[in-house]
């Protein structure tokens, strides 16, 4: 259950600390910390506008991702606590449960019809089709290394086993956490939220025509989905056996750290060529492929 | 006794069916059906709560003595349920398919398609059932041509005629191999038939006969390279066949290749390994080229190859985990394999028919030409939405079960496992979930276009609803298809029975158990998940009935004259990916470029196409190469008599010369 407070405490204040990163690093006095909260509850005041060809599908897409996004967050633990739901191979209900709430996004965009949406739907499926087998052979050497299949118990065994190499291992899996997280929520470099034409969007265009509670809740999905990652991120640089109100300390400051990084690499680097995007995303693959070498060589398969 | 005699019986009253008036004939098969079904499905009641149990039926004895039996095991069984019920709906369905075609089609078109309708059932229920070679060779061929007049039956084209008879000549390709597999066996046992593998398996080398086995079964499954005739049959048969041949027929490949590796005792390893690397060739490839389709019906059939793959990456696990010893890999692979037969027979078959019902009501099944349906047909928008979700693997539907266990064994065998079987399951792992984000792409595409925005043609935008007597048939099957994914366990555990039972897995019990466990947790998240959806929908429901809701048009970025030519199409929504994949999908685009001296351009065309490598490479070629070559023979045959007279002479004298060189 902590895992899954802590990770929508973490949401309220991730996006505010990318705001200001952004903010500080282009020198200027920008807003405060919580104003992407505030910004949500004014759509929660106001009323919706709904494009005519809009149908049921424009309507229930939101709900049905922020449900995703909730159902993933409960199979994530906390220090030594179990996550609320944890058995062997969550973490393929928690991958396709993410991909659920893609497929409705996209569907969304197409129900209404326009061109710019469409677009948008096309690149999101693309790119979110192709960092797909990153995140799993991941997972896949989370499970040979710790010889479990369940984010909860390969978590608490990831630094038992002594071998202090473990570390090489923990930083690749976090740095392409991060990069997955980047893409998944569509930020720098693959795609850039603060862009102002629909022609160089991927997501913002998505999700053009929404309004209202809508859009509050396409917002709130992407701010946990920022937590999620981060949750994961945290859990595989930090021993799950540390001190508990130590732990609690850390994780908000890795959330704090990657809400940072995620604010400076928006700062100072440019959005990729949008053709360039497949290959990046690819690479992510083929850095998952170290991962799993390095994890060959630490289970003593590959000398 | 009384069973084997009914069965008889309605083998028989089929025969009627040409009788029977035309207003009745429908009815009239349906009952038959109905009747078959009920009476299989009750001998299958006895086997499968008791795996291990057998039922024999002993049809009748012919003249030379040979007696026909069937034996009805739990793999029998658990094919049986699965082909009885999506026949059975496909017919139901049915009704309302085939009305616009009683106009223009006379009464005994219609009692061809209804008795090849029955007999491709009759005939699948028996290849699972019989155990004899030649019985079975004899089933197996009936259910090839019983399905190739369903085909041809809207044959008044002749591209049709033309799919039908390459797909005839496949089928009889298929049907060779097996023959030669099952001769060799005979040759060294004396008996053909499938219980006679075991013996054989146990004395020689096993991996040439099952390679036979294989390439025969994997012709009518559809496993790449293999399955060239599969997305041009599909497409040309009428819709309620397309479902069942999809959904259960190519699933008779399965059956032969599962009863073929029950009895395989050595070679393990390698046979696996094949299976495994065949069968992600299959699904990578399968939904790659799905993507680039534009026929949805095509698009659905490149996914079967797909979903043949998911199932043949499932088998081959189990192979790989009997080389290794590894029980709950042997269990879990074979398992998954076999519950995403009955997934796929689900799923498929509600797509098709969706599919079918979108012909009938835009005339078409090119996706460019269609569009916004679902405002026109909301049942059928909702049905086609859950079976791509379902086709997709996503929770919490069926689809997502079985590639569960599918996963499952793969991350749990990762641990233990060497250098070259970790790389191998985790390339497996990779590609698997690369065919999972693909098929994502493939069917909000498809579901995007066909259902979603504004009609792209007038056909599409004065569609109507199906009718009632099609939308109920397949309410059932999108209540199975939800009731497997949020009830899993129910189901899974007798299919762990019949896997447990077939192999003689030994961890059965203890892995069953603990995994039911997994899946009733899997269940629980399914329902949390239902729930927080409907929550939210009531309190949106709720939170906008207090807020102004306006409607108004689509964002155009400031232009307010767009026209639903400006969505995106099914070729834009695909381009990206295309610009990728081109290597191994070599789309073609025919265009005119614009001249620099033309001033004024005149109206264009822009084509594209993608084409089967493989078909091209495998099947176009060498037929062209042949009939090219005997058409420059043919020369010879220039109608006259003298000259045949002359061919005559000259073989005469060939034959003398050859005698007196003492050749011949």
């Amino acid at each position: 259950m902590a895992g899954f407070v802590l990770i929508a405490v973490a949401a309220f204040f991730f996006p505010g600390v990318i705001l200001r990163t952004k903010s500080i690093a282009s020198g200027r006095k920008g807003p405060g910390i919580f104003q992407p909260w505030k910004d949500i509850a004014v759509l929660f005041r106001k009323g919706s506008v709904f494009s005519d060809t809009t149908g049921l599908i424009f309507r229930i897409a939101p709900s049905v991702t922020l449900a995703t996004v909730t159902g993933a967050m409960l199979f994530l633990p906390f220090a030594e606590q179990k996550a609320v739901l944890s058995f062997e191979g969550d973490f393929i209900m928690f991958a396709y449960l993410l991909a659920l709430g893609k497929f409705f996004t996209i569907i969304a965009a197409l129900d209404t019809g326009s061109s710019f949406e469409g677009m948008g739907a096309s690149r999101e499926a693309l790119f979110s089709m192709l960092v797909e087998p990153a995140f799993f052979i991941l997972i896949a050497t989370f499970a040979m290394f710790t010889g479990y299949t369940s984010f909860s118990v390969i978590f608490n065994h990831f630094f038992i086993t002594g071998n202090d190499y473990v570390l090489i291992y923990s930083i690749i899996g976090a740095y392409l956490l991060v990069q997955i997280a980047m893409i998944e929520n569509s930020r720098l470099p693959v795609d850039d939220p603060k862009t102002h034409l629909e022609l160089t969007m991927i997501h913002e265009v998505m999700i053009l025509d929404y309004s209202g509670f809508d859009k509050a809740l396409i917002h709130i999905g992407t701010y946990l989905k920022f937590a999620i990652y981060g949750s994961l991120i945290y859990n595989l640089v930090v021993p799950a056996g540390w001190n508990v109100i130590l732990q609690t300390g850390l994780f908000f400051a890795v959330q704090a750290l990657f809400a940072v990084v995620i604010g400076f690499t928006e700062s100072f680097r440019a959005r990729n060529k949008m053709n360039k995007n497949p290959k990046f995303i690819l690479t992510l693959s083929s850095i998952a492929l170290i991962a799993f070498m390095v994890i060959l060589i630490l289970t003593e398969k590959l000398a | 006794m009384f069973g084997s005699t009914a069965f008889l019986v309605i083998l028989l009253l089929s025969l009627f069916v040409f009788a029977v008036p035309e207003w009745l004939k429908y009815y009239f098969t349906l009952g038959l059906l109905t009747a078959g079904i009920a009476l299989s499905t009750s001998w299958c009641t006895g086997v499968l709560p008791d795996a291990g149990q057998t039922c024999e039926l002993s049809l009748f004895t012919a003249a030379t003595g040979t007696r026909m039996v069937l034996v009805i095991d739990s793999l029998s069984a658990f094919f049986i349920l699965v082909i009885n019920f999506t026949v059975l709906v496909g017919f139901l369905y049915a009704r309302g398919y085939l009305e616009p075609y009683r106009a223009r089609m006379n009464a005994l078109r219609f009692s061809i398609h209804y008795f090849s309708y029955l007999w491709l059932w009759i005939s699948m229920l028996m290849v699972v059932m019989v155990r004899d070679g030649l019985s079975f060779l004899i089933v197996w061929e009936i259910m090839a041509l019983s399905s190739f007049f369903l085909v041809i039956f809207d044959a008044e084209e002749r591209s049709i005629m033309k799919t039908g008879i390459s797909y005839l000549i496949q089928m009889h390709v298929g049907m060779f191999f097996i023959l030669v597999a099952f001769l060799i066996v005979q040759q060294d046992t004396g008996r053909m038939s499938f219980d006679a593998l075991g013996e054989y398996f146990g004395r020689h080398r096993n991996l040439p006969v099952f390679l036979l086995f294989f390439a025969g079964f994997a012709i009518k499954a559809g496993f790449i390279p293999l399955h060239t005739w599969l997305p041009e049959a599909h497409p040309a048969a009428p819709s309620h066949v397309s479902g069942v041949m999809s959904g259960v027929m190519i699933k008779m490949g399965i059956y032969g290749i599962v009863r073929v590796l029950a009895a395989m005792q050595s070679d393990l390893l390698v046979t696996g390994v094949i299976i495994l690397i065949i069968s992600l060739v299959s699904g990578v490839l399968g939904v790659m080229m799905a993507i680039v389709q534009h026929d949805l019906k095509r698009l659905l059939a490149y996914h079967s190859i797909e979903n043949i793959g998911i199932i043949g990456i499932g088998l081959g696990l189990g192979v790989i985990g009997q080389a290794t010893g590894n029980h709950t890999l042997s269990l879990l692979g074979y398992s998954g394999g076999l519950l995403h037969v009955l997934n796929h027979s689900l799923f498929k078959s509600l797509l098709f028919f969706n599919a079918g019902s979108v012909y009938l009501a835009a005339h078409t099944r090119n996706m460019e030409q269609t569009g916004g349906l679902m405002k026109r047909m909301p049942w059928t928008a909702i049905l086609f939405l859950t079976g791509s979700l379902a086709i997709c693997g996503l929770p919490p539907f069926n689809g997502f079960i079985s590639e569960y266990l599918i996963y499952m064994g793969m991350f749990g065998s990762l641990s233990g496992a060497n250098l070259f079987h970790s790389i191998l399951i985790v390339g497996s792992i990779a590609a698997l979930s690369l065919i999972g984000g693909l098929a994502i792409f493939c069917f909000t595409k498809a579901f995007g276009i066909v259902f979603l925005g504004e009609p792209r043609s007038d056909q599409a935008g004065h569609a109507r609803e199906a009718g009632k007597s099609m939308i109920y048939p397949q309410l059932a099957t999108a209540a199975m298809i939800i009731f497997i994914g949020l009830g899993s366990p129910l189901v899974v555990k007798p299919v762990f029975g019949i896997v447990g039972q077939i192999w003689n897995l030994g961890a059965q019990p203890l892995v069953s158990g603990a995994f039911t466990a997994n899946l009733a947790q899997l269940s629980l998240a399914g329902g949390i998940f239902v729930v927080t959806v409907a929550v939210l929908l009531l309190y949106r429901r709720y939170h906008l009935s207090r807020r102004v809701v306006e409607t108004g048009p689509t964002w155009g970025c400031g232009y307010t004259a767009g026209s639903a030519k400006q969505q995106y199409t099914a070729t834009s929504f695909a381009y990206n990916y295309n610009h990728i994949a081109k290597p191994l999908l070599q789309t073609r685009k025919e265009i005119e470029e614009i001249g620099e001296d033309e001033i004024f351009p005149h109206g264009r065309k822009f084509l594209s196409h993608s084409d089967d490598l493989f078909k091209r490479h495998l099947v176009d070629r060498p037929v062209d190469l042949v009939s090219g070559l005997l058409k420059r023979i043919a020369v010879m045959q220039t109608g006259q008599i003298r000259h045949y007279i002359l061919y005559a002479f000259v073989f005469m004298l060939l034959v003398l010369l050859l005698a007196m060189l003492k050749i011949i």
